[in-house]
Parts: structure tokens; C-alpha cells; sequence
């Protein structure tokens, strides 16, 4: 095999799909057979020089991802796997690496130095390779030019790649002087200039000590801020991307650098290259977000434990960044609207404008209405747009207050130019900028009666594509505002004329250009959700349509790939929509029961619609037939035996773990729909539920739900829920206590660890609850006390939410209620009925109270009697 | 390393409808897992070991086939009315609140709980029922929704209409409720204080308490009411103040201070209440009042001058076959009208007709009351919407002959539980 190899290599990418298929077969083989000569045939590949430059490559990129992968527990095997490797052997691999960095051709270097970065990201935590960045930084002390690049991108790579907690700061220092070095003006080849550049973008992450530090701080800036005056493009761009990386992981160090990073940034958003612009207009909407971030923990009432303060930088920056944002909205691209990937400096400018709004609110108003002023109404179609585009930008931040006076006679305005203006690019603005308004400022602040807008809308939804898109945008947000208002919903006098508006969209021959067809059919969504007790006849009316529509889709025969992925789309769109019509009507009584005669042809469509994708389920047919089981009831069970098929499809799918998520919420409502008589199918969701609790490919998110769930089962089936408890509690028990082990958690964790929590609490209530009345309660008695301890912990832990605290006391309740006298010795010594208790009855939360009210009520009973 | 990705969302909506439409189901969701975990909670619990048949279905839909043509326009838009799970019949209140006139009164006149009269002391009545007295006035339901309050007399009419704290029970900015929270209290409206006297509760927040024990609504009335604010003096937008009553656990000392205590309120007899049962319409042998002149002005039946008569009076329903039978389901047979006099006469089947005992002619048989012959007085006040139920009958004939006294139910009281919990106050009053 070693003397074939480069062979084989080649094969794998030749043009010749059987010679590429027996290539890769040939290497899975080796891989199988013989792990360490295979790492040491590719390595040796890849560090020989006299191999021709594709072999080598793939020979690093095979290697890499043997070493790599996406999904955890694949990487965690690969990990082991190398890890357990004969030392020889890996010593032999890691040589042939280090000497390829220094290999004349370049593409041999970089693939090098990423495979030695992914070996670092393995060996390092386990303090192994301890001579790897002594080693790499006496490469740089060479005079050779490509050995010198070559090893400062390696170490870019490692910084990627290693946490800052495996390198001492002694080395990081090491590290940081010679990246520095390699970036000075003294430095006169550009290769190891831009290497250097790139690779301090990624050892700023280890730069803390050195950021707190007066003087290196001022030496990094130094040589960052000189970098971005280099004459090669590239190096300023790269030096320009460290600046903005600074922005967010350094904010607090950047008071006395600003003034100079204004200049040097307004002069690159004026003059610059288009790429250098971009990065110095990111700089500051990074800026933005981090005040704005800073500035919302100060309005929660955390404000005194708030790690950063803030330091205004935008506030202060304010008269001269606002005029420099506003030139960019000038320098549009022609049909800029039409191209998806489109990313240009007015487009980078108005965003930015936006997050300033949002940073300082109400300031920012009179500085930007001249320009709008001036603007709006002359000849250039730029001038319009960017006037438009800068109110539009304005819109979410300052109070409604000090936009309304505007907004009234902006509206207008707007209302015209989407009929009449002749530009495109200045109709989707202006449809855009309405949508906006209606999203932030709806309801009585404006007085333009909602019949006038409705009609301009309307009209505008058959304009070309892109402008429609939004003209059905704006509906989504008029919608919106109107669903807060009530029973007298100004949208029910041209109800049936939106729904034919939008149904007309979605039938349009170019409705897949610009998103427009789902946006009519997000659009016809939120419609439905506010249609009141006066316009729901018409939703009722639009159940057939919606069905007949999806019958369409699943008529079409021998699809080509591209015609498949469409139609799932549209799928995917119409069971969206029936979702949302099955929650409207399926929630009021008068509607219900005229909805319910549907539901034989919409689960026999929902049915098609699974069978039409062979392995996976659809999401949101799923959500679709969760809603319609609980509206249904008891009568959902003769579609469980067509049905049960794809729910066990649903919950084995680890990749797609949404759709996992979703499925175990359905379980949820099929329990609730059909109470014992789900029971038949109990043992294969309980086995299903177990197998992905058990595993450790399914995302973490969707075990909280899963949880939950066997609270639902065993609400719904109450004590014959007695089978499952041997493998339940022990699932809860060790999940419980791992919730209770969570020390210095960031965020994340604390609010998964919460959701934990609340999954296991809900879990024991409905076991609990569901033994009530039942002879077999008794079987409980075992748990009892881990219950109880659990509580306690969670009480002594001091970081439970309100959800969490609501979901606990109820705990405490169903356990007296349930149990009764015998647990009442148990109940007395906790601390949950007495300090917890205490405390949740002197909650200000009402959910919360009213839990604890009643398990006062339990407790009380179980422990006088 | 190639320079990073910057692009931000550009006239997009930040969140995806796709996202709501998820997020939202996953809110119906826990919406309805809590709203099963709060039904099962408030179900009657298992620390009380009762035999199943003592909870006689609740759910019974209680109709009369010649309802009028308002009430079978509303029974066909909600067919569930026919339907017995729990939710269901909540639901109905939703209905029913938008019924109006005689529709109306037609269906709130079924939906109170109806006491039986005591005509023997039910075994256990210390461990299994509370005692409290009964403020004298007029039995009502009132219903709090959409911001008014509406009070609704035992045969459906209209009491008052008026604001209220209660939730949704006014137009105020400080009652914050969503519009579908609606309350349902059981009460009785106390002429000379004006004040509605809450002795059950029905409904909550929007959630039913019909499923629940005795126990548990008389717990959730008392940590409930008096944190809205209905309890305080009468004020704009609070017409009517409430209050509740004090309830007993039924043993000695609680006997006696509902019989003897003193109270803000004219007592008419004392309620029993078996803490196991759930809010059932209609006529239940779980609650149960009793009376004696010590504690009620009104133990004799009155005419409708007033006055008692010489002899018991009672109203009978008249069915379609001439048979006069009670307000029981199934209705106790009294008697029977004949032909001729039903032909001569104006009478329909469905009228209510008041009959004179004649003392002569009633029996015990097995513990059974039969009334035999019975003297025609006249047709009954039209405002009625029931019959005399067979208890009120047996009650009032015995209230005449050989009364049920108090001290009968004191002795009916297990000397034993008493020893246990209360040894001090047994042996003073032996």
C-alpha cells in the first residue's frame, strides 16, 4: 500500500467516478486495517517533497479529518483514538508534520500547519507535545522567508485550536512577541506580514494578562493601528479584522485608543478599499453591541453586579459617526436588492446606523432627519433610497414619542412613493421602512386610517418580487399590531380581500424569486392568528384551499432533485399553514367542531406528506399534527396505527434533533388528546424516550422535553405507568443529581441546567400525580425521599428560576397529596416544607403562590393526618 | 485563515415565522401540560378513602326536553353542552355568558349545587362534613366576566348588575385580568347588610373548581376572595361588598358555634357539607341544610301571603301522564291528576301545581314518605323553576310531627373522635 499510496490519492480525485470510488474505498480499508500505517503512510506523504502537490494535500486534509469531526461524540472517539496510538508512531507523524513547514511549496506548508494545530487541539490538554511551541518558535528565529510564514500561521491555526487554559503564559508571551514581530513594518515580506496579521487575530484570545498591561497594550495597539496603513490590501483588511475582534473581547481597554481608531476608521470608510471599508464600518457596529448589550443588563436589575461598565464610546463618537454612516447609504449598488449574497458599504452603513439608534435612542433622531429631509424627495433615485434607508435604520431605539411626530407624516409619504416612484430599489425601501414602522411603532400612534394602507399594500404585493416581498413584510407587522387590540380588529372589514391578496402571491409564476412566496405564506400565517370571532368563517373557508394546495404537491411525479427540494419547501410551507389554522380554529369551541369534520383528509395528507420523504419526518407536519390531536381528542385515535410509524421516526432522529425535539413535544400532546388510550403504544415511545436519553449523539437540548414528557405519559396512563418506573427513576435520580453539580457555570449553562430541572420536576408530577387514587401508590414510597432531597438541594443551591421554583413547590405538593400520611414523617423533616414553602407562599409571583398555596394545603393534610 | 465572515441580516425580520410557529407551539404546550397538572391537582385527592359510588356522576346534563327556542339555538352551537368531561362544562360558562333573557335563566337556573333537607343525620358526620350557618336571603350565583358582575337568582333571573373587584368583575384599569379570566361564586345575598355571603366556589380565574372537594374550595375561597379586594366596603367600582362565612369542621364545638354563635348576618338554618364531595348540579344528599327555630325564622313552609299554613303545603311538577312528582332525578312520584281534570282545567304538563297535605293519609312505609290523597291549592308563583324536592317535603312533615333536634345531632357524634381531639369540652357537656 505505501508504495501506491500517491496512487491511490490521485484516484480519489480523478474525474473518473469509479476510479474516485475505488480510490476512497481502498483508503477506508487501509484506515480500517492498519491505523498506524495508514497516519504514517499520509504523513510521510505529505512531508515528501518529491510527491506531486495534489497528493500531498489530500494527504493532510485525510489526515485532518481523522483527527476532526463536527458532531461531538465522532470527535470524542477520533480524540481516543489518536490518544491511544503507539507513541512511536505518533512521534513519527508529528516529526513528518514539523518538517513539512518548511517544504518549498506553499500548499504543502498550509495544509502541514493545520494538522499540527488539530494534533495540538488533542495533545496539549492532555500535556503532551510539550516541546511543540518551543520548537515552532525557533522556526521563526530562521532567516528563510517560507518557513518563517509557514510556522506563524501554524501557530495562528494552534491559537484557533487550543483553549488559552493549556498554554502558560509564559509561552503565550513567547508567542505574542514573535507574532508582533512578524507584523512590524521592519518585517519586509508580506507573506509573513499577512501570516502574522491573521495569526494575532486568533492569539488575542490568550492576550488577557498582556491587554491589562499598560504598556504591552499600548505596543499591540501600536502595531495594530500601524498595520491598518500598510499599502498591501490584504494586511490592512486582516488588521482591520483584529480591531474589530478587539472591540468585542477588549471593550474596556479601548478608552485612550478611540480617538485615533475613529480617525484611522473614518479615513478607511471614506477612502478605502471596499473589503477595508466593511471591516472598519464592523468595528463600529461591533462597538454597538457590546454598549447595547451593557446597557440592557443595566436596565435589568442587575445593574450594580454588571462586569462591564459602560463607557458612552457611541454617544461620544455620535456627531462625527453618524455623517461618516450616512455618506455610505449613498453608495448603493445598481439591483443590489435582487442579488442574496449582496453585502455592500451602504448596506454595512445603514446597519450600523441601526445599532446606533438602538445604543443611543432619542439623540440620534436630530442628527439624521436633515439628511432625510434633504434627501427624500430629489431626482437621484440614491438620494430617495438613502433617505428612506436612514429613516428605516432609525426606527427601533429612540421612544415612540419622539418619532410619532414624524412617523404620521412619513407614512404618508411612504404610502405614495410605493405606488408612484419609479425606482425599485426605492419601493423596496420604502416597503421595508413600513414594515419597520408598523413593527416598533404599532397601534394608536398612528393615524393613517388601516383601510388607506391595506389598499397601498395590497397593490404593492403585485409589484416585481422583491418590492411584493416586503409589501407582504409590512402586512406581517400591521397584522401584528393589530393582534393586540382585540375583539375589534381593524383588519376584519378587508379580511377576505388580504387572504385572496395573498393567496394571489403565492401563485405567482415568479413567486420563488426574493423569498416572496414564503413570505405570503408567513404573511397569510400571522393573518390567521389575529382573525377574530367576526373573520374566522373566512380562516374556516380557507382550510380546503390550504389542502388542496398541499394534495398538488403531493400529485407531482418523477421530480428532479432540484424540483424535490422545492416541492418539500412548499411542503414544508403549507403544513405551516394548516398548523397555524388548526391552532386558531381548534381553539375556540363555537369554531372547533366545523374544523374537527377536516381532520380524516388533512391526516391522510400529512400522512403522503411523510411518506414522501423516506427517512426523515417533516417538522412542521409534525407540529401540524400535534395541534390537531389535541383539538381532536379521544377521536385521534384511529389515525394512531397510520401515525405511529413516523412518531417513532421522529423521535429516533438524533441529526435532526428539532425534529426529535418536536416529536417528544407531540408525544406530549397525544397524551393529553388521548389520555389511557394511548397506552397500546406506550412501551415503544417509552423505549425510544430511554434509548435517546441514553445517548450521547442526541443534542443535550431535547433531553429537558423528554422529561417532561414522562410526566405526561404517566399523567395520561396513571398507574400502569408502574412498568417503566425502574427505568425512569433512575434516569431522573442521576439527572437530578448531576442538575445539582453544576459549579461556576457560565449563562448557558445555568439556564439549561434550569430547564433540566424544570423537566425532572415535571416529571415527577405527573408520576406523582398520576398514581393518585391508585392502590399502587405505595410504589412510590421509595422514591419519596430522593424527591424530597432533590428539593432541598435545589433549595440550598440558591439559583433556581421562577419556572424552576414553581415546577419545585408543585413537586412538594403532589408528593404529599399522592403519598399522603406515610410520607408524612418525610415531609416534616425537609427543609422544602418548611424554609421553601416559606418562601414561595411570600412570592410576589402569582404562578408561583398559587403552586405553593395548594401544596401547603397538601402538606398540611399529610402531616397532621 | 481567510478574512471572517461579516455580513449582518439586512431588511430582514429578525425572527422567522418558522421560529414563532415553533415557539408558539412549544407555549400551547406547557400552557397545556399545566393546565392537566392543575386538573389532576385539583382532583379529590387520596388521602380521603372514599368509596367511588358516593360520588354520583356530576356531570349530567340536567335538560328538560321542552327547553325554549333561544336555549336550543345555544345547545346547537356547542354541542359539547352534551358532553360530561370536566373541561367541557367549564367551557359551558363561556357559553352560556353570552346567552341572553330567557335562555339565560333557563340554564343558570341548573348549574347551582342544591341542598337536600336533613332528614336523618348522615353517619360520620364529624370526620367527613363541615358545619357553618346559613346567612338568611337569596341563594344566587354570581358570574364576573368582561369587566361587569351579574348576579343571577336560583331560578336564573337577574339580580343585580353591577362592578366589582372581583376578576374581570369591572371596567377598571386596575383589575388587570385577560378577558377570558372569569369567576363563578356560589352566594347569598343578605338583605339587610347588602352584602353577598360566598359559600362555594365555582369557578376561579377561569379555572374550574368543579372536580374538587369540598375541602379544597372552601380553602381556595378563603386564601382567594379576599385578595382582590371584594371583601372591602363598597366603593365606585365595587357595588357590593362580599364576605364569607366561618366554616366548622363538624364536631362539637364546631356544632355549636354554628348554631349558637353570633354573626354580621340573620342566620336561616345551618349547611352541611361532606368535605369529600365535588360541585355537582342540581339536588346532592351531600349537602345538606337543616333548620330549627333557634336558629331560622323560616323552618315552616310560608304561603305566598306569608303566613304558614294550617296544614303543609307542597308544589308538584305535573308530567305529561298526569303523574305530580318532586324535583329529584329521578323525580319522586306524590300523586297523580286525572284525565278529566287535567282536560278540564288549563293545566300543561311542566306547570307546578300546590297541593295541602292531609295529614291522615301520609305513611312512613320502610322509611319512605307517602303523601296519598292530597287536597288541589292552585297553581304555583310563576317566578318558580322547581318543584319541592322529595327532602323538603319528608323535612317539613317531620318539622310539624316529631322534628330532628340538635340534640340528635349532637349525640350523633362519635364519642370516641371527640375523647381524641376535644376530651375536655365532651366531658362538659355530658
Amino acid at each position: 500500500m505505501a508504495v501506491e499510496i500517491t496512487q491511490v490519492l490521485l484516484n480519489a480525485q480523478s474525474v473518473d467516478a469509479s476510479a474516485r470510488k475505488y480510490a476512497e474505498e481502498s483508503l477506508n480499508q487501509f484506515q480500517d486495517q492498519n491505523l498506524p500505517s495508514f497516519f504514517l503512510a499520509l504523513s510521510g506523504e505529505l512531508a515528501n517533497n518529491d510527491k506531486p502537490v495534489d497528493s500531498r494535500k489530500l494527504a493532510g486534509l485525510i489526515l485532518k479529518n481523522t483527527l476532526d469531526a463536527k458532531e461531538q461524540h465522532r470527535k470524542n472517539d477520533l480524540i481516543q483514538r489518536w490518544l491511544s496510538l503507539d507513541m512511536f508512531v505518533k512521534a513519527q507523524v508529528k516529526g513528518c508534520l514539523l518538517q513539512t513547514l518548511s517544504s518549498p511549496v506553499s500548499d504543502a506548508r498550509s495544509t502541514a500547519s493545520q494538522v499540527i494545530a488539530k494534533v495540538a487541539g488533542i495533545e496539549l490538554p492532555h500535556k503532551q507535545w510539550p516541546e511543540l511551541i518551543s520548537t515552532l518558535l525557533s522556526n521563526i528565529q530562521q532567516q528563510q522567508s517560507h518557513v518563517k510564514q509557514a510556522t506563524l500561521e501554524t501557530l495562528g491555526y494552534l491559537c484557533e485550536e487550543v483553549s488559552p487554559d493549556f498554554v502558560d503564559q509564559d509561552q503565550v508571551n513567547k508567542i505574542l512577541t514573535a507574532v508582533v514581530q512578524g507584523m512590524n513594518a521592519s518585517e519586509v515580506n508580506n507573506d509573513v506580514r499577512l501570516s502574522a496579521t491573521r495569526a494575532l487575530y486568533n492569539a488575542l484570545g490568550f492576550a488577557q494578562a498582556n491587554f491589562s498591561n499598560d504598556m504591552e497594550r499600548d505596543y499591540l495597539m501600536r502595531v495594530v493601528c500601524e498595520a491598518t496603513l500598510t499599502p498591501e490590501l490584504k494586511i490592512r483588511q486582516a488588521a482591520f479584522e483584529c480591531l474589530v475582534a478587539i472591540s468585542s473581547s477588549y471593550y474596556d481597554k479601548l478608552g485612550s485608543y478611540m480617538q485615533d481608531i475613529f480617525i484611522i476608521t473614518a479615513k478607511a470608510v471614506k477612502e478605502d478599499e471596499e473589503p477595508v471599508a466593511l471591516q472598519a464600518i464592523e468595528f463600529w457596529s461591533s462597538i454597538c453591541d457590546e454598549e447595547i448589550d451593557i446597557l440592557d443588563e443595566y436596565g435589568s436589575d442587575f445593574s450594580a453586579d454588571s462586569d462591564t461598565p459602560c463607557f458612552y464610546f457611541i454617544r461620544q463618537a455620535l456627531p462625527a459617526l453618524v455623517p461618516m454612516l450616512l455618506d455610505t447609504l449613498l453608495k448603493q449598488e445598481e439591483d443590489q436588492d435582487l442579488d442574496e449574497g449582496a453585502w455592500n458599504i451602504a448596506m454595512a452603513g445603514g446597519t450600523c446606523l441601526g445599532l446606533v439608534a438602538r445604543t443611543v435612542g432619542d439623540d440620534i433622531v436630530p442628527l439624521v432627519m436633515p439628511f432625510i429631509e434633504e434627501n427624500i424627495s430629489k431626482p437621484d433615485w440614491r438620494q430617495r433610497e438613502a433617505a428612506t434607508y436612514a429613516f428605516g435604520s432609525i426606527l427601533e431605539g429612540p421612544s415612540p414619542e419622539k418619532l410619532t411626530p414624524t412617523i404620521n407624516v412619513a407614512l404618508n409619504f411612504m404610502l405614495t412613493a410605493l405606488i408612484n416612484d419609479p425606482n425599485n430599489h426605492v419601493k423596496d425601501t420604502t416597503a421595508w421602512t413600513v414594515g419597520r414602522i408598523f413593527e416598533f411603532m404599532h397601534g394608536p400612534t398612528v393615524e393613517i386610517p388601516v383601510r388607506t394602507i391595506l389598499s397601498v399594500l395590497l397593490q404593492c404585493m403585485k409589484d416585481v418580487p422583491n418590492v411584493a416581498e416586503k409589501a407582504c413584510g409590512a402586512l406581517y407587522f400591521l397584522a401584528r399590531g393589530c393582534e393586540v387590540v382585540g375583539s375589534a380588529s381593524p383588519l376584519s372589514p378587508l379580511f377576505a380581500d388580504i387572504i385572496q391578496a395573498l393567496l394571489s402571491v403565492t401563485h405567482r409564476e415568479d413567486a420563488g424569486e426574493s423569498r416572496l412566496r414564503t413570505a405570503a405564506y408567513e404573511t397569510l400565517n400571522e393573518v390567521v392568528r389575529c382573525a377574530t370571532d367576526e373573520t374566522t368563517p373566512i380562516v374556516m373557508q380557507l382550510v380546503p384551499v390550504i389542502m388542496v394546495e398541499l394534495h398538488r404537491t403531493l400529485e407531482a411525479q418523477k421530480l428532479t432533485s432540484d424540483e424535490r427540494e422545492k416541492q418539500n419547501e412548499l411542503q414544508g410551507l403549507l403544513c405551516g399553514c394548516l398548523q397555524v389554522i388548526i391552532q386558531k380554529l381548534g381553539s375556540a369551541e363555537p369554531t372547533k367542531y366545523t374544523f374537527l369534520q377536516y381532520t380524516d383528509q388533512m391526516m391522510d395528507l400529512f400522512l403522503r406528506v411523510f411518506a414522501c420523504r423516506n427517512a426523515t419526518v417533516h417538522e412542521e407536519a409534525m407540529l401540524a399534527i400535534g395541534a390537531l390531536a389535541y383539538a381532536a381528542g379521544h377521536n385521534f385515535l384511529k389515525y394512531m396505527q397510520g401515525f405511529y410509524p413516523y412518531l417513532e421516526m421522529g423521535l429516533q432522529n438524533f441529526e435532526e434533533y428539532q425534529v426529535c425535539a418536536i416529536t417528544v413535544g407531540v408525544v406530549g400532546d397525544l397524551c393529553r388528546a388521548l389520555d389511557d388510550k394511548i397506552l397500546p403504544f406506550c412501551d415503544g415511545i417509552m423505549t425510544h424516550l430511554l434509548k435517546d436519553l441514553s445517548s450521547n449523539q442526541l443534542h443535550r437540548s431535547v433531553k429537558p422535553p423528554i422529561f417532561s414528557c414522562f410526566g405526561d405519559i404517566a399523567l395520561a396512563i396513571g398507574e400502569n405507568f408502574e412498568k417503566y418506573l425502574i427505568y425512569a427513576m433512575p434516569m431522573l435520580q442521576s439527572a437530578a443529581e448531576l442538575s445539582t453539580l453544576v459549579a461556576e457555570a457560565d449563562d448557558e449553562m445555568i439556564e439549561y441546567t434550569n430547564q433540566l430541572r424544570n423537566g425532572i420536576l415535571e416529571a415527577h408530577s405527573g408520576i406523582l400525580q398520576g398514581f393518585k387514587n391508585s392502590p399502587k401508590t405505595q410504589l412510590l414510597m421509595p422514591y419519596a425521599s430522593n424527591i424530597l432531597q432533590f428539593l432541598d438541594s435545589l433549595y440550598n443551591e440558591k439559583d433556581m428560576d421562577d419556572i424552576v421554583m414553581k415546577a419545585a413547590v408543585g413537586v412538594l405538593g403532589d408528593l404529599a397529596d399522592t403519598l399522603g400520611a406515610n410520607a408524612g414523617p418525610l415531609i416534616s423533616q425537609s427543609v422544602s416544607s418548611k424554609d421553601f414553602l416559606e418562601e414561595c407562599l411570600a412570592s410576589d409571583e402569582h404562578l408561583i403562590k398559587e403552586s405553593a398555596q395548594w401544596a401547603k394545603f397538601a402538606v398540611s393534610r399529610a402531616i397532621s393526618g | 485563515m481567510a478574512p471572517h465572515e461579516l455580513r449582518r441580516p439586512f431588511k430582514r425580520p429578525a425572527i422567522s415565522d418558522q421560529q414563532r410557529r415553533r415557539d408558539l407551539a412549544l407555549i400551547r404546550q406547557t400552557q397545556q401540560r399545566s393546565d392537566s397538572q392543575n386538573r389532576a391537582r385539583r382532583l379529590a385527592s387520596s388521602l380521603f378513602d372514599l368509596p367511588s359510588h358516593s360520588f354520583p356522576d356530576a356531570c349530567q346534563a340536567d335538560f328538560p326536553d321542552n327547553v325554549d327556542v333561544g336555549y336550543a339555538i345555544a345547545l346547537e352551537q356547542s354541542p359539547e353542552l352534551e358532553a360530561s368531561s370536566p373541561t367541557v362544562r367549564h367551557l359551558d360558562f363561556v357559553q352560556a355568558s353570552k346567552l341572553k333573557g330567557s335562555a339565560a335563566r333557563h340554564w343558570f337556573a341548573r348549574q347551582l349545587m342544591l341542598t337536600e333537607w336533613m332528614i336523618d343525620v348522615p353517619p360520620n358526620l364529624d370526620r367527613d362534613w363541615y358545619v357553618f350557618a346559613r346567612p338568611a336571603g337569596k341563594r344566587c350565583f354570581v358570574v364576573s366576566s368582561n369587566g361587569s358582575t351579574v348576579s343571577r337568582l336560583r331560578n336564573g333571573s337577574v339580580l343585580h348588575h353591577f362592578p366589582s373587584s372581583l376578576p374581570n368583575g369591572a371596567r377598571t384599569k386596575e383589575i388587570s385580568a385577560p378577558s377570558h379570566v372569569y369567576c363563578i361564586l356560589d352566594c347569598i345575598f343578605h338583605e339587610p347588610d347588602q352584602t353577598y355571603y360566598v359559600i362555594d366556589m365555582v369557578c376561579w380565574r377561569g379555572y374550574s373548581l368543579y372536580d374538587c372537594s369540598a375541602e379544597f374550595r372552601f380553602f381556595w375561597l378563603n386564601s382567594k376572595l379576599s385578595e382582590t379586594g371584594a371583601c372591602n366596603p363598597p366603593s365606585t367600582y365595587h357595588r357590593y361588598r362580599f364576605s364569607v362565612v366561618p366554616i366548622y369542621d363538624c364536631n362539637r364545638i364546631g356544632l355549636h358555634k354554628a348554631y349558637t354563635g353570633g354573626f354580621a348576618f340573620v342566620k336561616d338554618g345551618l349547611l352541611f357539607y361532606n368535605r369529600h364531595a365535588h360541585y355537582q348540579t342540581g339536588n346532592t344528599p351531600l349537602a345538606l341544610v337543616w333548620k330549627d327555630e333557634l336558629c331560622s325564622q323560616y323552618v315552616l313552609d310560608t304561603d305566598s301571603e306569608g303566613h304558614v299554613p294550617a296544614e303543609q303545603q307542597v308544589v308538584l311538577e305535573l308530567q305529561d301522564d298526569g303523574k305530580l312528582t318532586t324535583s329529584d332525578d329521578p323525580p319522586i312520584l306524590f300523586g297523580c291528576l286525572e284525565k278529566e281534570i287535567i282536560q278540564k282545567s288549563s293545566f300543561q304538563a311542566g306547570n307546578f301545581l300546590r297541593f295541602s297535605v292531609i295529614d291522615e293519609c301520609v305513611r312512613i312505609v320502610d322509611g319512605k314518605l307517602e303523601l296519598g290523597d292530597l287536597k288541589f291549592v292552585g297553581k304555583a308563583n310563576r317566578a318558580r323553576a322547581f318543584a319541592d324536592s322529595y327532602s323538603k317535603v319528608f323535612f317539613q312533615y317531620t318539622a310539624r310531627h316529631s322534628p330532628l333536634q340538635f340534640q340528635d345531632l349532637i349525640a350523633s357524634l362519635d364519642p370516641n373522635l371527640d375523647e381524641n381531639s376535644e376530651s375536655n369540652d365532651m366531658e362538659m357537656i355530658d
